[in-house]
C-alpha cells in the first residue's frame, strides 16, 4: 500500500531517498541520520509496533546499478516493521560507507533489537550507537575480524585449540 | 545362545567336547578382555545437531542397541568408554570436546556420528571444525547426512570388531 510511503515522503521530504513498492511490501531507503526519527515516526505514528528484523548487507562486490536501490556506500542496513493492528509491513534502508560504519540502534523504540544488533556487529563490524552493550554476540572474544564481511576468506578459521595433525590411513 | 553348541562363543576358547559340560575355558587374556568390553559399551552421546535426531532414533527400541550391550547412555564422560560424536563441531565448542574426551577413563573409543562431524559436512567455513579427527582420535567413522540407524549399527558393530582386535590395555 503507498500510504505508508506517501505519508513517510510527506512528513521526511528530502530524507526520503528513494521508496519502492511491490506486491504489498513497501521499502524506503532513507538518509543515514534519518533513519531513527523515520523509525520512530512508523512505529508511533503508523502502527508499525513491531520489529521483524534487523540486519546489514555487505555490498562490497556489488557495481552500481546492479541493485535496484540507488544508495551508497558499503553497507545497507535493513530493517522489517510489521504492524500487527493493521496487518502492514515496511521494509527501512539505509547505507553507510566502509571508513563510517555506523547506524543509529534501534534499540530505544524496540527491546528486541538487543540481540540482532550485537549480531550484526559480530558479523559485519558495523557499529549501531546508542545500543547500550555493543559486543560480540556468537563468536568468542579471539576472533578476528567479521566473518560476514565480503572480504573475509570464507575458508579462514580461527582455532580456539591447537587442531591435531590428521592420522595416517591404518594399515 | 545355544547352550549346547560347540562352537567356542568366547573368541579364542577352547571348543567343548561334545556330550561334556563345560567345567572350564580356556581362552587368551587379550581376547577374553576384548570379547568383554566390546559387549559393554556405554556411551556419552555429545549431540549438537540434526544428527540427534537419528542417533535418537536409533538408541531406541525399534532398532535395540541393546543387542550389542551399547544401548545405556551416560551423561557423564567419566561413566562411559564411547563417545559419539553427533553433529557440527563448531571451533568455539571445540575445546568442550577436547575436554570431555579427556574426562573419559581409558580405555576408551570415538564414533563420529554424520557427515559434520567426520569432515564438516557441507559446512566449509570461518566457524566448523572440518572434522573431528582434528581435535580427537577418531576409531570409527558413519557417513550420512544424517546416517540411517542401520549404517550406525553398522558402524556399532566395526567398533566391536575393533575393540576385538586391539591390544587389550589393563
Amino acid at each position: 500500500m503507498a500510504d505508508t510511503l506517501e505519508r513517510l515522503r510527506a512528513r521526511f521530504g528530502d530524507d526520503i531517498l528513494f521508496t519502492h513498492s511491490f506486491a504489498g511490501d513497501d521499502t524506503a531507503l532513507v538518509k543515514r541520520d534519518a533513519l531513527l526519527a523515520v523509525a520512530g515516526f512508523l512505529k508511533s505514528e503508523l502502527g508499525f509496533e513491531m520489529l521483524m528484523d534487523e540486519t546489514v548487507v555487505d555490498h562490497l562486490y556489488m557495481t552500481p546499478g546492479d541493485d535496484v536501490f540507488p544508495g551508497e556506500g558499503r553497507f545497507e542496513f535493513v530493517a522489517h516493521l510489521y504492524s500487527l493492528s493493521r496487518n502492514l509491513r515496511v521494509r527501512i534502508k539505509a547505507r553507510a560507507p566502509e571508513n563510517d560504519a555506523r547506524f543509529s540502534s534501534l534499540y530505544g523504540l524496540w527491546k528486541a533489537a538487543n540481540f540482532m544488533e550485537r549480531e550484526i556487529y559480530d558479523m559485519y563490524g558495523v557499529v549501531l550507537e546508542g545500543h547500550p552493550d555493543m559486543r560480540r554476540i556468537l563468536l568468542y572474544d579471539e576472533f578476528e575480524g567479521h566473518p560476514l564481511r565480503k572480504d573475509y576468506p570464507y575458508t579462514r578459521e580461527q582455532p580456539l585449540i591447537a587442531m591435531r595433525p590428521r592420522e595416517e590411513e591404518e594399515q | 545362545m545355544d547352550l549346547n553348541s560347540t562352537t567356542p562363543q568366547v573368541p579364542g576358547a577352547g571348543a567343548v567336547r561334545p556330550g561334556q559340560e563345560a567345567v572350564a575355558v580356556t581362552t587368551k587374556l587379550d581376547a577374553a578382555i576384548g570379547w568383554a568390553r566390546k559387549y559393554s559399551l556405554f556411551n556419552y552421546p555429545f549431540v549438537t545437531a540434526c544428527c540427534g535426531m537419528e542417533y535418537m532414533a536409533t538408541s531406541s527400541g525399534h532398532y535395540d542397541t541393546d543387542r550389542f550391550g551399547a544401548a545405556l547412555p551416560r551423561f557423564s564422560p567419566r561413566q562411559a568408554d564411547l563417545l559419539m560424536v553427533v553433529g557440527t563441531i563448531v571451533h568455539k565448542q571445540a575445546p568442550i570436546l577436547q575436554r570431555i574426551y579427556e574426562q573419559m577413563c581409558e580405555p576408551k573409543w570415538v564414533i563420529s556420528f554424520g557427515a559434520c562431524a567426520t569432515s564438516g559436512g557441507f559446512y566449509r567455513n570461518y566457524s566448523v571444525v572440518q572434522g573431528i579427527d582434528k581435535i580427537i582420535p577418531v576409531d570409527v567413522y558413519i557417513p550420512g547426512c544424517p546416517p540411517r540407524p542401520e549404517t550406525v549399527l553398522d558402524a556399532l558393530l566395526m567398533l566391536q570388531e575393533k575393540i576385538q582386535r586391539q591390544p587389550q590395555k589393563i
